[in-house]
């Protein structure tokens, strides 16, 4: 391979720095091979700036038809993997058709760059922002070079911040869902595909009967929305419980979807699980809910990004009974990125 | 799962639980020695999660968190020096939260808010409110109750209490109140809990693992009966309701005893007087299950102490009316707990009872009425059968007397004999008994009549059968007891006044008199004496009395003794009632009542001849009558001669020879008595001398007749003796010649034997008289000059 790579060994060897590169923040970036590496982070509108070193190799000259650098906003989606949508993509030409004997450097600057969507790996879908460097030659093929680069975007404050207050108490609610029950056997580690299943034929009648006989609480969470080092207060108040519970938790869950109509594909990634409660409750208890979101891998919410894909948060209230059954109870939350934020 | 698991299972739960803690806890060790905090946060959570088995027993349970309490004491130690950890405590505060699992959790952000205290970065109120406040996520009745117990313990130090360095600004010693009530409040709702859980088989094992729990909710109490500066306003307006808020919520048997127990004990004596009428609702509010009367009688018992320990405290009692709550609150939970079988009840009157005599022991009111109140309830249940509540009932009954060491104010308690009736037969008299006693031991006096008559309402039980008693049942030697205990109490009855005297001995021998053949015989003695003391006590007081238009006088007395005696006789116990005539008659004579004297011999003779057949008894009975009637002096020479030639004649005519001869000879002494104005008949005497003499020959005749030996001459001796006593007294019929002869027959009689051999002389009798005679010689005087006369 050394010496197959040897014969094809590229010309030059190119390198891309930014202007500010050395105070400019990283931040770690997991890699395709599960690696993390650090990548400089920018934000919208900011000028993207730095120069592109071409180094030819010792004795060589580099022949070329141009040299031209890109800024591109990429969006993969795995099932249709090595196909990028770019959703930005500007381009500055460094240098007209030449040779290049010795190490050249071409500045070139992006001024204010929109870049309206975060960089973003998720199970189904990434979106990328990277610069590409291309050396183009006739026929030995073109140099390519790329450099990632990390996109965060502030939100401000939402101006409406409401708490959500949910009552499931089901006598009320006879045709809603507001209380899962899954099968218990089938259900240690909650997947994805069995929180989509729960969502209609799954749901028992009689079950439901039960429930609305033997459980009814009403919680509360401060806001419905959250910044990513935010934390979650509430609290749970038990109305009425007529079964053994044994504890209560507190979920993160990330629902990702992508595609559009037909073609839609969701996952649910469970990103925390966090214990309530350890025991059974009596009527009129009340479990109060603090969640750092801190510790947690979690992305602002994500909403219809460029038609390609969606990221939602949902807290996720369960309650297993002694038998392991499951009640859930599931509310949207939305994530933005504050701007005092340190990253 | 547990219920069903044996002990063997539980011991090998503990076992891997302790294994765990060991193990998560040497990798904690390390992470401490290198000061990596994440790593320390991971192994200590790891250690914690130890605890969220459920498979152990309370008392498991505990050794497991004892383990882990060690290591977190270390764990805190780190906390506290920022230098190794590197993070400002605030934000460990923060960091230990993002455990996942509530238990680990709720232990480390325990750990790190008492460190958050003491590093004073924030109000000690705030950390506190929200440390019992997360709390709440632990439910499990068990796992709650550890957690908030630690929870207690590390912020015990740490409470803004008066004098505390975290008092001060916003903290002030309520923020600490309200913190422990709020604790106590939810361990007691826990506690309460654990009933409910599991099938109601195991309820006898969950009461048993309750009580094993108690004390980690009763800690609560105590803190706060520690807390300083919960002054009474405080103890008053928010401590006290709040907590029996929470008692009287929970209707739980167990926890509603156990706290008010704990209530009782923890705070102070003048608090609880203070809120005596708070204190007392909330009894009466309690399950009805619940053991209100130890409560209660804990609570009357610490007020009582507390008003015996300073005469100070007292008029706080009278300005709360102590008495006066009390009384009401047992009143009103005796009515409400039906169910309360009668023992409570009288524990309940007995506390009471105990807490009055204390604190108002002025008020014999207050006393009666508890007793009163005591025969209402009595009397409202059938015939009390239940022995413990007897025994309550006798305590209630004894507590005045101790009190007053005096039977006099319990007599004037009209309540007293009321309840007293309520009691079986055995213990009446036991209580009676008891009585007795009190007034022996106390020596009190009892002097009016009308105290005697209340008094012997009381103990009858004693003097007399009860209807339906069993006499067969009876065990002598208690009723032998019983009885002497009555004659002692009979001593005990006395007056100065002649009139009231004969009044109370009127009384007495009205009850006595309904004692029955068995106790007539302990009973009339006593009285008889009394009654003799009396007479002696009017007759000393000299005869100004005697023939006034008063009742006392020494005749009407005699009147009825002999009518107290006669019904003796019949009992029948003739021997003693003889001994009594006898005793009568003598006192009689002192009182120069002849006729009435005359009458007891008359009686005495009469039983001797109608009475007394055992031959032994008659010679003990002869020899009575002969003293008696030598002793008195008041008969005139007809009546004497007609009693002394009665006894003469009885002597003569004892059974035995040996007897005839003693009883006659001694009544020698009928006719010459050593008195100055006593009679002396010296012919007469020497007469009975002489028969007796012949009685004694006749005897030694029949005994060698039938027994082939002549027997002692001891009857000689005797006989010897007397003469040489009515020689010396100077009985002229008495020559010192009969006395020569006498000692030579009587020499005679002992050297001849059946084989005729000489007999040493062995009698020591007559050796010693011989010597007598000797000695009187060589003394010389008047005396000595009589027996020199006398030869040997």
């Amino acid at each position: 391979m050394n010496y197959l790579r040897g014969a094809f060994k590229p010309a030059c060897n190119i390198s891309i720095t930014f202007t500010d590169g050395k105070n400019r923040k990283q931040v770690p970036v997991k890699k395709d091979n599960g690696q993390m590496v650090m990548n400089p982070l920018f934000h919208s509108q900011e000028t993207i700036a730095g120069k592109v070193c071409i180094e030819p190799y010792q004795g060589k000259k580099v022949e070329h038809n141009g040299v031209k650098v890109e800024l591109l906003g990429q969006i993969e989606m795995y099932f249709d993997r090595g196909n990028f949508y770019d959703f930005t993509s500007l381009v500055r030409e460094l240098d007209v058709p030449g040779e290049i004997y010795e190490n050249k450097a071409y500045p070139f600057e992006f001024p204010t760059v929109e870049m309206p969507y975060e960089t973003y790996n998720g199970v189904n879908v990434r979106l990328r922002y990277v610069l590409k460097v291309t050396v183009t030659r006739g026929y030995a093929g073109s140099i390519v070079e790329y450099q990632d680069f990390v996109v965060r975007n502030y939100s401000p404050l939402p101006p409406i911040n409401n708490s959500i207050k949910v009552r499931s108490k089901l006598s009320q609610f006879p045709g809603s869902l507001s209380l899962f029950i899954l099968n218990p056997f089938a259900l240690k580690p909650l997947l994805a595909s069995d929180m989509l299943n729960s969502f209609g034929p799954l749901l028992d009648v009689q079950m439901e009967v039960g429930i609305e006989d033997c459980l009814h609480i009403e919680f509360e969470y401060n806001k419905s929305k959250y910044h990513l080092k935010d934390v979650i207060l509430g609290k749970v108040y038990f109305l009425l419980v007529r079964i053994k519970i044994k504890n209560m938790d507190l979920e993160i869950r990330r629902r990702e979807s992508t595609g559009a109509g037909a073609n839609t594909h969701v996952e649910t990634e469970t990103l925390a699980k966090f214990e309530l409660m350890d025991g059974a409750p009596v009527r009129g208890e009340s479990i109060p809910v603090r969640l750092f979101l801190t510790p947690y891998d979690l992305t602002p919410t994500h909403k219809n990004i460029n038609n390609k894909f969606s990221v939602k948060y949902y807290l996720n209230l369960v309650l297993v009974d002694e038998e392991d059954r499951r009640y859930f109870k599931q509310q949207e939350i939305t994530l933005y990125r504050l701007k005092d934020e340190s990253s | 799962m547990r219920r069903l698991a044996g002990v063997e299972d539980e011991e090998k739960w503990l076992a891997e639980g302790i294994a765990g803690i060991q193990h998560n806890a040497f990798f904690m060790h390390r992470a401490l020695d290198a000061n990596n905090l994440r790593e320390v946060l991971k192994y200590s959570a790891l250690m914690l999660s130890e605890l969220r088995t459920s498979k152990l027993s309370p008392q498991k349970y505990y050794d497991l968190y004892m383990r882990a309490f060690d290591e977190l004491r270390q764990l805190e130690v780190f906390f506290k020096d920022e230098s190794r950890h590197g993070l400002p405590v605030v934000d460990l505060y923060e960091l230990v939260q993002h455990a996942g699992n509530i238990l680990p959790r709720m232990y480390l952000l325990c750990t790190v808010g008492s460190v958050y205290i003491k590093s004073k970065q924030a109000p000690s109120k705030d950390v506190l409110k929200d440390l019992v406040e997360m709390c709440r996520g632990v439910q499990h009745p068990i796992r709650g109750l550890f957690l908030r117990s630690y929870l207690a313990q590390v912020s015990r130090d740490k409470l803004p209490e008066i004098g505390s360095e975290y008092e001060g600004d916003a903290n002030t010693v309520m923020d600490a109140v309200e913190f422990v009530l709020q604790n106590f409040t939810e361990m007691n709702k826990l506690w309460v809990r654990i009933q409910h859980q599991g099938p109601g088989t195991v309820r006898e094992k969950q009461e048993k693992e309750r009580n094993e729990l108690r004390d980690l909710v009763g800690k609560n109490l105590h803190v706060l009966g520690q807390i300083e500066g919960v002054d009474l306003e405080m103890y008053k307006e928010t401590v006290l309701p709040r907590v029996l808020e929470q008692v009287v919520n929970c209707k739980d048997e167990l926890a509603q005893y156990y706290l008010m127990e704990c209530i009782i004990q923890v705070f102070p004596d003048e608090y609880h007087l203070q809120t005596l009428e708070t204190l007392l609702a909330a009894c009466t509010q309690l399950m009805p299950t619940v053991d209100t009367k130890i409560v209660l009688t804990q609570l009357m018992d610490r007020l009582s102490n507390y008003a015996a320990s300073s005469p100070d405290v007292l008029h706080e009692f009278l300005q709360v009316e102590a008495f006066a709550k009390l009384s009401n609150a047992i009143g009103k939970v005796i009515d409400t707990q039906i169910e309360m079988p009668i023992v409570g009840a009288m524990t309940l009157f007995v506390s009471l009872l105990t807490f009055t005599l204390r604190v108002h022991p002025d008020r014999l009111d207050y006393v009666d009425q508890i007793l009163g109140a005591c025969v209402v309830k009595l009397s409202s249940v059938p015939k009390l059968e239940d022995a413990r509540a007897m025994k309550q009932v006798v305590a209630l009954l004894s507590a005045p007397l101790e009190k007053y060491n005096d039977i006099v104010t319990a007599l004037t308690l009209s309540n007293y004999p009321r309840v007293m009736d309520h009691l079986d037969d055995g213990t009446n008299k036991v209580m009676a008994m008891l009585i007795i006693q009190s007034i022996m031991k106390n020596n009190s006096c009892i002097s009016t009549a009308d105290k005697v008559e209340v008094l012997f309402e009381l103990i009858k039980g004693l003097i007399k059968d009860l209807d339906g008693t069993d006499t067969e049942e009876l065990d002598e030697e208690d009723f032998q007891e019983e009885q002497n205990s009555v004659a002692r109490l009979i001593h005990m009855l006395d007056n100065e006044e002649p009139e009231e005297m004969l009044k109370i001995i009127c009384v007495v021998r009205k009850h006595l008199m309904t004692g029955g053949t068995r106790r007539l015989p302990f009973t009339v003695p006593p009285l008889v004496f009394s009654a003799l003391r009396l007479v002696r006590q009017l007759d000393s007081q000299g005869g100004d009395i005697t023939g006034e238009e008063v009742s006392a006088t020494p005749r009407k007395i005699f009147q009825i003794l002999n009518q107290t005696i006669e019904v003796l006789s019949s009992v029948p116990c003739p021997e003693l009632a003889l001994r009594l005539y006898l005793q009568c008659a003598e006192a009689a004579s002192d009182c120069d009542l002849e006729p009435a004297a005359y009458e007891f011999f008359t009686q005495a003779f009469i039983l001797y001849e109608e009475e007394i057949a055992d031959s032994k008894a008659q010679v003990t009975a002869i020899h009575l009558i002969i003293g008696t009637l030598q002793r008195i002096n008041v008969f005139g020479v007809e009546n004497r001669d007609t009693l002394t030639h009665k006894a003469t004649g009885y002597s003569a005519r004892l059974l035995k020879k040996p007897d005839q001869c003693r009883a006659v000879y001694a009544c020698s002494h009928l006719f010459w008595v050593d008195d100055i104005d006593g009679i002396k008949d010296g012919e007469r005497a020497l007469l009975c001398l002489r028969r007796a003499l012949r009685i004694a020959n006749a005897a030694q005749q029949m005994a060698n007749a039938t027994r082939g030996s002549s027997g002692p001459v001891t009857l000689f001796v005797e006989i010897l003796n007397k003469y040489i006593y009515f020689y010396e007294k100077g009985n002229p019929h008495i020559t010192p010649s009969d006395i020569q002869s006498l000692i030579e027959l009587i020499n005679t009689e002992m050297q001849s034997d059946d084989n005729g051999n000489r007999r040493i002389h062995s009698d020591p009798f007559f050796t010693s008289t011989l010597r007598y005679i000797r000695f009187q010689k060589q003394k010389g005087g008047v005396i000595g000059d009589k027996y020199d006369l006398i030869k040997l």
